[in-house]
């Protein structure tokens, strides 16, 4: 069966739900939901395990179980058909389809280890010099300002400063970087205003991302350079190993932006958990597992159904467009008891903020990386972390990061 | 049920049940089992469910899957032919007893 451009809707199939499955007249990707999204979570859980949106023609999971369960189960829900609206098989995507994040098994297996032994929890050590001593010096010019603009000043500086380096990338521009992920992740939504407003820059930030990736653009010692030994020993082709190094920029720019953000956030709005972490600084990765949980900072992700089969008992027809609303699944209070108190003690083994199984964020030991270095440096240099005025969140179809973040440091 | 016995680097011994499909990492988590952090959550992407299986529990436990190998080279205590990550160990009946020893640190 065929359809004809005219008859899709956001570039895939448009489907009839089985009966039983509720539906639910709302636009989630309406920009005042996307900056403050905590009710919209609870409505999708109270709903049901599956939700019918009409506007987009998609089902939507947010209850934990659910949603773990559709967003890992890469047998039945593929994401080689993109993990947006947009369904592959049926309309060109923006770019050549990522050959890490959307693809299936059994070629993911090729690139993801490649990834995964370059992205390891060894080869995050290995940067944690470099890490710590960047935030720490990033840290002691700030709390010479006084009060910052902690998005600029502290969120985009620091992986900005420091991924280029560990990718080993000669040619560095941070907006470029922090606007290409904004533009892969909002493309994964619907054609709205968010979407096209990102993807106005793609003529100009899309070439210097590919030229940058390039073998002879890396230093020979960085991540690119990993990955490129791959091409030399037959596991990639060439084209393949610039693909990935682009990943590691398309992914690990603007999520580790939104994690430092949010951590700062958290902190700065719960004082007494900051004074717990300053107590007990072993806390500092629980307390950025629990900030990942609290905020998501990929709050939805899509899947498409490669064949007829089920959520939660209800059939889903073939090329069904299934987004999993990850910032619902980790405020469930089905799994969590309590999920709406940022606790640094709740160790949240478990949140799927990295998603979860064969597709589970590759750069998640990079994340925890920076995020020990920039937490290690505030607890060893600032007294107190406080709001210096409103955070403005900053609206993604796919991250929720904030916009602006004014806060005082109060040194020691 | 599947009865799983966690024996911890001191050698207490801590039993738990699980269902088919938990995973060996998953169990300890859930029973607050001290010993396994599993921080990656299951994605194969940290080596801090590192454990040694029993020499009785290796035919049912059967050998490590695809890519597991990669990931143990991170584990922070000494790896030996019997060193899984838990999270790949999913129960089976097969398993019911699995007893399981674990390292004396995870990171």
């Amino acid at each position: 069966m065929s359809f004809s451009q005219a008859t899709l809707i956001e570039g895939h199939k448009p489907i009839s739900p089985a009966s039983g499955i509720p539906a639910w007249d709302i636009d989630p990707y309406d920009v005042e939901i996307l900056k403050d999204p905590n009710a919209y979570y609870a409505e999708l859980r109270a709903l049901g395990e599956v939700v019918y949106i009409p506007r987009y023609s998609i089902l939507t999971v947010g209850r934990f179980e659910t949603t773990r369960k559709v967003f890992s189960d890469h047998e039945n829900f593929l994401s080689s058909r993109g993990v947006g609206l947009n369904d592959f098989k049926l309309e060109d995507p923006w770019r050549p389809p990522s050959i890490i994040l959307e693809v299936d098994q059994p070629d993911h297996t090729r690139t993801r280890k490649v990834m995964s032994r370059a992205l390891s929890p060894k080869v995050a050590k290995g940067f944690a010099d470099l890490f710590h001593e960047t935030a720490d010096a990033l840290v002691d010019r700030l709390l010479g300002q006084g009060s910052i603009e902690a998005v600029a000043d502290l969120a985009e500086a620091f992986p900005t400063t420091v991924f280029p380096k560990a990718v080993g990338m000669k040619d560095v521009n941070p907006r470029y970087l922090v606007d290409y992920g904004a533009m892969v992740f909002n493309a994964v939504g619907p054609d709205n205003q968010l979407r096209r407003d990102a993807m106005s820059h793609a003529g100009e930030i899309v070439p210097w991302i590919n030229a940058a990736c390039a073998r002879d653009r890396l230093t020979k010692d960085g991540l690119g350079a990993l990955v490129y030994a791959s091409a030399d020993d037959g596991t990639l082709s060439e084209d393949e190993a610039g693909m990935l190094v682009r990943s590691f920029l398309s992914a690990g720019v603007d999520t580790t932006v939104t994690g430092i953000g949010n951590a700062l956030w958290c902190l700065s709005q719960n004082p007494d958990q900051w004074d717990a972490l300053k107590r007990d600084p072993s806390l500092i990765r629980a307390t950025f597992e629990e900030v990942l949980r609290y905020t998501s900072p990929v709050h939805t992700f899509g899947r498409t159904a490669g064949q007829a089969t089920e959520i939660a008992g209800f059939p889903v027809e073939e090329g069904t467009k299934v987004t999993c609303v990850l910032g619902a699944a980790n405020m469930d209070p089905d799994k969590w008891g309590d999920p709406e108190k940022f606790r640094i003690d709740r160790k949240p083994v478990g949140h799927i903020a990295f998603g979860a199984g064969i597709h589970g964020c590759v750069g998640q030991n990079i994340a925890r990386a920076e995020l020990e270095a920039v937490l290690g440096a505030l607890i060893k240099k600032v007294d107190r972390i406080e709001p210096a005025g409103d955070a403005v969140w900053r609206p993604s179809n796919a991250i929720r990061a904030l916009d602006k973040l004014p806060i005082n440091l109060i040194p020691n | 049920m599947i009865k799983v016995t966690y024996v911890a680097h001191d050698g207490s011994r801590t039993d738990a049940e699980g269902e088919l499909g938990d995973t060996v990492m998953s169990l300890a988590i859930n029973q607050g089992i001290d010993g396994i952090i599993g921080e990656c959550g299951g994605s194969m992407m940290c080596a801090t469910c590192h454990c040694y299986v029993d020499e009785a529990w290796v035919g049912a436990t059967g050998p490590r899957l695809d890519g597991e190998e990669d990931m143990l080279e991170s584990a922070a205590s000494e790896v030996n032919e019997r060193s899984r990550l838990s999270c790949q160990i999913k129960l089976t009946e097969e398993m019911d007893g699995l007893v399981v020893h674990l390292p004396e640190e995870q990171v």
